[in-house]
């Protein structure tokens, strides 16, 4: 996507994980995304996405290998490092229920820069700008997000990933609660952002007629035989 | 925002935390009741009588002539002949004496016969004596001292009139409406049951029971105030008597002697002891309370950790979408000990308000049926102690859920497992 030389994004060397030795194992040889790049990840259920997703929001630490989220070494990095990590270079979002029903949309969208230690005055003008960016008027943002449709609740959750200005956006099937409509400008506004805010994507999801959207794509099936570079 | 988070997570379930509240309010306030209770009835009990070595009444067991000559509380069986009680106080050793006469009463509140001595040897909690707040002492046959609590009950000034009602139920049908009181003098509050007694003179219980016999009027024979002064109104019996002797070495000689008084069946007791016995047979009791109320506040407590627990499956995908907005599981752990110590604190402070509305209504109640004086103040060492045990408790057990919202984080990671 960008052609500047700087750190890439997302770098994965030799990484490899498993539950118990000898069983099923994910294993990735080399992966390298640059910044601002978007990256479709098609897999069935059981494949492993979520313990990819898991690995590089540094939920979970890899067995073996190396993972650099924005150069810093994720895999070097205490538990409680990746945390503050996550909270300030990856946003995720989910399938659905994204939100925390009993917070306002304005405090949910917050969270993420709660986490990151950012200042709530200095965080709440951007959240605004960002909500209403995407499609959220004013008057919704003091609603609690359990008043919201399915569509907006996605949008909600994509400001709240994008609020503190991550490297890395991590969308696991978050379109697959909504209609056909409703995903595309769904997508459309997720990438629209993403760009703005020069953060990279990568998007996981078995739908594939959302292939369209993404110029970098990579079969869960294949991360075994291994990955070409980006 | 943490705090917040668990304000709205609480608000969020307010059904389940609503029950939740309530049962440890109504734990706690039985806790810190129970231990109030102890601790004023103890103060209430030791220093109703003081510097009295000895009490005398008709043979009976001590607690119940304890009861009903210092506590008013129930009758004396018998009474004791006014020549009995005017040869034994003639005892060299006895320095003082107060004659109790019971057994009428005013609107509910116990009327006590006694003479002018009472006033200057009667002594309660630390040898304080009785001190009149308005009037005087009663001169006359048909004059009354008021004890603080009634005067202010019923509204009573001095030199208002009032009329006694024989027997001593609240609600009398046989009044001695012939011969009305007038209030020379109200006492100064004690704390003690002397509060709700109204004083006249041994004349004048016997005046107004002149035309009575066994318990009802003579039919026939009314006798008017005037006609009664004019008879001779030396009693003949009276229910009790306090003595104070010259030495403290010769109580038990003296006891001896009264216990041993061949004319008619008395008995003599030492206050203290009587105290002593009577709150070790009530302590005990509330101890076992105590021990009841601690484990009624255990199961509201568990209870409480229960439906967090309960709570926690329904909050998995809360505590995911907290863990990838960049949470650490300690934050979680701390979100749980936070909502528990709130609910915990907020019934506290529920359970002290609820303690003080009922301590505040039932205490005229306490003090009429029981002679117990219970103070208002709830807030004092022993109840803070216990409130820092309660949030202890609460903390500790709260580590349980919190603990389970800790290693769920660290093992589910992002996904949300049904």
């Amino acid at each position: 996507m960008t052609d500047k030389p700087k750190i890439p994004a997302i770098e994965l060397k030799q990484l490899r994980f498993f539950y118990q030795p000898g069983s099923w194992q994910l294993y990735i040889p080399e992966l390298v995304l640059s910044r601002g790049a978007h990256l479709f990840v098609r897999g069935a259920s059981g494949s492993g996405k979520t313990t990819l997703l898991n690995l590089l929001s540094g939920i979970t630490r890899p067995v073996s290998g190396e993972l650099y989220i924005n150069g810093q070494a994720l895999h070097q990095l205490s538990s409680s490092a990746r945390d503050s990590l996550r909270a300030r270079q990856i946003g995720v979002v989910f399938q659905q229920l994204n939100l925390i029903p009993y917070l306002s949309v304005l405090d949910n969208a917050l969270l993420s820069s709660h986490f990151a230690g950012q200042s709530r005055s200095a965080s709440v003008e951007r959240a605004r700008q960002l909500l209403c960016r995407l499609g959220l008027a004013e008057h919704l943002h003091w609603q609690t997000a359990a008043t919201l449709s399915v569509g907006q609740q996605q949008r909600v959750a994509i400001a709240r990933a994008l609020l503190p200005k991550p490297a890395l956006l991590i969308a696991d099937e978050p379109t697959s609660a909504l209609d056909s409509d409703n995903r595309d400008a769904f997508m459309r506004v997720l990438l629209a952002e993403a760009d703005a805010t020069g953060c990279t994507v990568i998007f996981v999801s078995h739908d594939q007629s959302l292939k369209q959207y993404f110029q970098l794509q990579l079969d869960m099936q294949q991360l075994a035989q291994g990955v070409q570079p980006c | 925002m943490l705090m917040k988070l668990a304000r709205l997570s609480l608000w969020n379930r307010r059904g389940t935390v609503l029950m939740t509240w309530l049962s440890l309010t109504i734990s706690i306030a039985l806790l810190l009741g129970i231990d109030h209770l102890r601790t004023e009835a103890k103060n209430s009990f030791t220093s109703t009588v003081s510097g009295t070595d000895l009490i005398v009444g008709a043979r009976s067991g001590q607690l119940n002539l304890l009861l009903y000559s210092v506590f008013r509380i129930g009758n004396a069986t018998a009474n004791i002949s006014w020549p009995s009680y005017q040869r034994i106080i003639k005892h060299p050793q006895i320095a003082w004496s107060i004659p109790i006469a019971l057994g009428d009463s005013h609107r509910g509140y116990r009327v006590m016969g006694t003479n002018t001595d009472y006033f200057s040897h009667y002594r309660y909690a630390n040898s304080q004596r009785l001190t009149l707040a308005q009037g005087q002492p009663f001169n006359g046959v048909f004059e009354a001292v008021l004890g603080a609590e009634v005067a202010l009950k019923l509204g009573y000034q001095l030199n208002e009139q009032i009329t006694l009602s024989h027997g001593v139920g609240a609600v009398s049908f046989s009044q001695h409406k012939d011969k009305p009181f007038t209030v020379v003098g109200i006492l100064a509050r004690t704390g003690t049951p002397v509060d709700q007694t109204v004083h006249v003179s041994l004349e004048a219980i016997e005046a107004i029971h002149l035309d009575w016999q066994q318990g009802a009027p003579i039919p026939g024979r009314q006798l008017s105030a005037e006609q009664a002064l004019a008879q001779d109104l030396t009693p003949k019996s009276i229910t009790a008597f306090m003595l104070g002797l010259n030495s403290r070495m010769a109580t038990f000689t003296v006891q001896r002697q009264i216990n041993a008084y061949k004319n008619e069946p008395l008995t003599a007791i030492l206050p203290g002891v009587a105290l002593a016995e009577l709150w070790q047979m009530l302590g005990m009791v509330e101890n076992l309370l105590l021990l009841i109320s601690l484990l009624v506040l255990l199961a509201a407590l568990v209870g409480m950790i229960t439906t967090i627990l309960a709570s926690m499956k329904e909050r998995q995908r809360e505590m995911a979408i907290l863990r990838a907005a960049g949470a650490h599981p300690w934050y979680l752990f701390v979100l749980i000990q936070l909502e528990v110590l709130l609910i915990t604190l907020l019934s506290m402070l529920s359970a002290a308000a609820v303690l003080w509305l009922a301590l505040f209504a039932l205490q005229d109640t306490l003090a009429a049926e029981f002679g117990l004086f219970i103070g208002l103040n709830i807030i004092k060492l022993t109840s803070v102690y216990w409130a820092a045990a309660v949030l202890l408790l609460a903390a500790l057990l709260a580590t349980l859920p919190a603990l389970l919202a800790y290693r769920r984080a660290l093992s589910d990671g992002l996904a949300i497992r049904l």
